[in-house]
């Protein structure tokens, strides 16, 4: 049995296709019981989200796997069979393994290093666990892939640090305060950016939030998004004695917030610390205001600036990330081996033990009686003929390569060996 | 026999701080995220070392091991090391041992240097009120030394953040407003033992001389040092001196601790001087 996996993801296909792809819900259950079905497809798990569709697969045979697969989807999701040959990518045996690895330790993500991916696997393979599609394949490749992505991101650095603008700035947030959920925070004006970094920091723990924007409408509509106060746009400068961050993005062609007023407002606030993002190109505060004690400002540039840095670092990590792969490849694929092999080398050792015992027998009695001595050396030749013909096809099926399948077809077939199929798995 | 127990007892603490102050230093510039606890293990295993040695003295000498130098430095260190233990187990702050041992080794180090053997305790220092205002001291001198390490990890977080340039060291130190809160309760701490110990050593003064101040040097930097930690203080309560300024001058005051530690000693003469 071989590992298949057959899939798309952000890369191949665009979000209007994986959108139609998705087995996202019960769809999941579904799909995976049907699958389960098929004869070509002994096992099977669906990882479904929203950068990636893959079904993890093990099957005896590769072209009827794929074929199957593919029908199955097609006719799932009713989309031609045309589409899914452009967006669909295949990997098989080893580069299949490493996929998997690859998936699992958030190498192969949109964004890498992201965390996420590990446990959207983990939820896969336990609805596939508890629908009983997979079976000992799969489960130790499951397995495999959790162990070699928590030992990547143990010794690499790859999800160290930030590598989107909004992250970087929690991620400072959280060097200058600490405990967020005490800080106030406020939004001056509105934008993609600014409204992505206020969720994030929403999201990790900021209470109040004070919005403000020239546009009154807008202000009170992402107050109600944000849970938020509205304050006047002419009265930003003052509520800022009650502010720890703030972003700021407005379209204004000039500073809204000089250097004179930020420090008046420190000597009111007793020094407080101050951290200020200005997301606004042309910039919207005086960069003179860093230079001030305890207000740390930043603009896009020296956000990015971390950003770039950061995704450097992952790219170096990453590097080592790739390494540990290839390692631990090699340890599955000796499992892989052992597992298919075993069964029909013991078969094969057997047949020929139980052909040597019969012929070495039968001359012996043939024969007569004689001395021990001679006995003992007919005994020994049947022995050394019979390991030496058999050595050469049992260390071929025992050493690792690409064809172990056919090999072992052929094995079977040639020496008429009869190991039962079931026991392959079992082992 | 037993002198030779306890100068190598003294020997394996001064070893371990070398190893935990090293350990802590390659902490610093270690490629790592997550900080490793090598340097704090060290450091505990030479505190047991070292707390055996004071023991061992206490019980040779009859009384609490500070009368020389060399004691009185290494019970330094030693309560040094206490509040820094403490620090550790209850904030769990990444780096802190690589900017505290440092400081209890190089103490440690110089208590070395000092003649080691038991003095008899002259009269004058056979007073309960003697054995309370030094360890009120002590550990007023340790926490100041406490913040000026912590002090030195504000500004190095501090310059991080401002340069916009972050390295790995942002990962592993501490928030800013953790230094901050940690250095403001060290000295809100040190500040009134140092007090406490001014205050016992005049009573002590008076009983032991019949005069409560006689502007012995040692006295004098006392009061020096006060009232650089009130100027802290009073500065972080009206106009809001925390931040960078407060662990500037936490270093500062640490160093006139210092000065006020060996210099008197050393240059100058008074009840002070052990030798």
């Amino acid at each position: 049995m071989n590992i298949l996996i057959v899939g798309l993801n952000h890369k191949t296909a665009p979000i209007e296709v994986r959108e139609k792809i998705a087995f996202d819900g019960p769809k999941l259950e579904e799909a995976i019981n049907i699958l389960k079905k098929s004869n070509a497809v002994k096992e099977n798990i669906i990882l479904s989200t929203c950068n990636r569709v893959e079904i993890y697969a093990g099957v005896s045979d590769m072209d009827s796997g794929i074929e199957s697969i593919k029908d199955f989807i097609s006719e799932f999701h009713k989309v031609s069979r045309d589409l899914l040959d452009k967006s669909l990518y295949l990997h098989k045996g080893t580069e299949a393994i490493r996929h998997m690895y690859r998936v699992a330790s958030s190498l192969d993500s949109m964004v890498v290093g992201e965390p996420q991916i590990l446990g959207q696997l983990k939820d896969a393979y336990d609805t596939a666990l508890k629908n009983k599609t997979t079976g000992v394949l799969l489960n130790k490749l499951m397995r495999k892939s959790v162990s070699v992505a928590k030992r990547i991101r143990t010794e690499t650095r790859i999800a160290a640090s930030a590598v989107s603008i909004s992250f970087a700035a929690v991620e400072l947030a959280k060097k200058i305060f600490e405990d967020l959920s005490t800080k106030a925070f406020m939004l001056i004006g509105a934008g993609e950016m600014a409204e992505l970094a206020a969720r994030h920091l929403i999201n990790s723990g900021v209470q109040d939030v004070f919005i403000t924007n020239r546009t009154m409408a807008r202000a009170e509509e992402l107050a109600l998004e944000f849970h938020g106060k509205v304050i006047t746009f002419e009265n930003f400068v003052q509520e800022l004695l009650h502010t720890d961050i703030v972003i700021c993005s407005t379209g204004a062609p000039h500073y809204i917030l000089l250097k004179e007023q930020v420090h008046k407002t420190m000597k009111e606030r007793k020094q407080k610390p101050m951290f200020i993002i200005d997301i606004s190109v042309p910039r919207n505060i005086d960069p003179q205001i860093n230079d001030l004690d305890n207000v740390y400002l930043y603009d896009v540039d020296s956000l990015q600036g971390i950003v770039d840095t950061n995704v450097q670092e992952r790219a170096k990590e990453a590097e080592k990330a790739e390494q540990i792969v290839d390692e631990e490849i090699g340890s599955f694929l000796k499992w892989h081996a052992s597992l298919a092999a075993t069964p029909t080398v013991v078969a094969l050792r057997n047949k020929a033990e139980e052909i040597r015992k019969a012929e070495f027998e039968k001359t012996v009695k043939k024969l007569g009686p004689m001395e021990e001595e001679k006995v003992k050396a007919i005994e020994y030749l049947t022995i050394s003929i019979v390991n030496k013909l058999i050595h050469p096809p049992t260390a071929a099926l025992k050493s690792e390569n690409n064809d172990k399948e056919t090999m072992l077809d052929v094995v079977q077939k040639l020496f008429q060996l009869e190991t039962e199929k079931g026991k392959d798995e079992e082992t | 026999m037993q002198i030779e127990t306890n100068v190598l007892l003294f020997e394996l603490a001064l070893t371990f701080y070398f190893i935990a102050t090293i350990s802590g230093i390659i902490e610093i510039f270690r490629g790592k995220k997550d900080t490793s606890k090598v340097s704090l293990y060290l450091s505990l295993i030479g505190f047991i070392f070292h707390t055996a040695n004071i023991i061992m003295r206490y019980i040779k000498g009859g009384h609490i091991p500070v009368t020389s130098m060399h004691e009185a430095t290494s019970f330094f260190s030693w309560s040094i090391l206490i509040l820094f233990f403490i620090h550790e187990f209850r904030y769990k702050l990444g780096l802190l041992s690589s900017f505290i041992m440092p400081i209890v080794f190089l103490l440690m180090f110089s208590s070395s240097i000092f003649p080691r053997e038991i003095k008899v305790l002259s009269p004058v220092l056979q007073s309960y009120w003697f054995v309370i205002h030094v360890i009120l001291a002590f550990l007023g001198d340790a926490a100041f030394a406490m913040a000026c390490g912590i002090g030195i990890m504000y500004l190095l977080q501090e310059r991080n953040v401002k340069s916009k340039h972050l390295t790995m060291l942002f990962q592993k130190l501490p928030s800013l407003q953790t230094l901050d809160e940690i250095n403001y309760h060290l000295i809100t701490l040190g500040f009134p033992l140092l007090t406490l110990a001014m205050i016992t050593g005049v009573i002590w003064a008076n009983s032991a001389w019949g005069t409560y101040w006689r502007w012995d040097p040692k006295e004098v930097w006392s009061l020096i040092t006060w009232l650089v930690y009130a100027i802290v203080l009073h500065l972080r309560l009206t106009v809001g001196w925390r931040g960078k300024k407060a662990a500037i001058l936490s270093i500062v005051g640490f160093i006139i601790v210092i000065f006020a530690f060996f210099g008197i000693a050393l240059i100058l003469k008074g009840q002070h001087v052990f030798m």
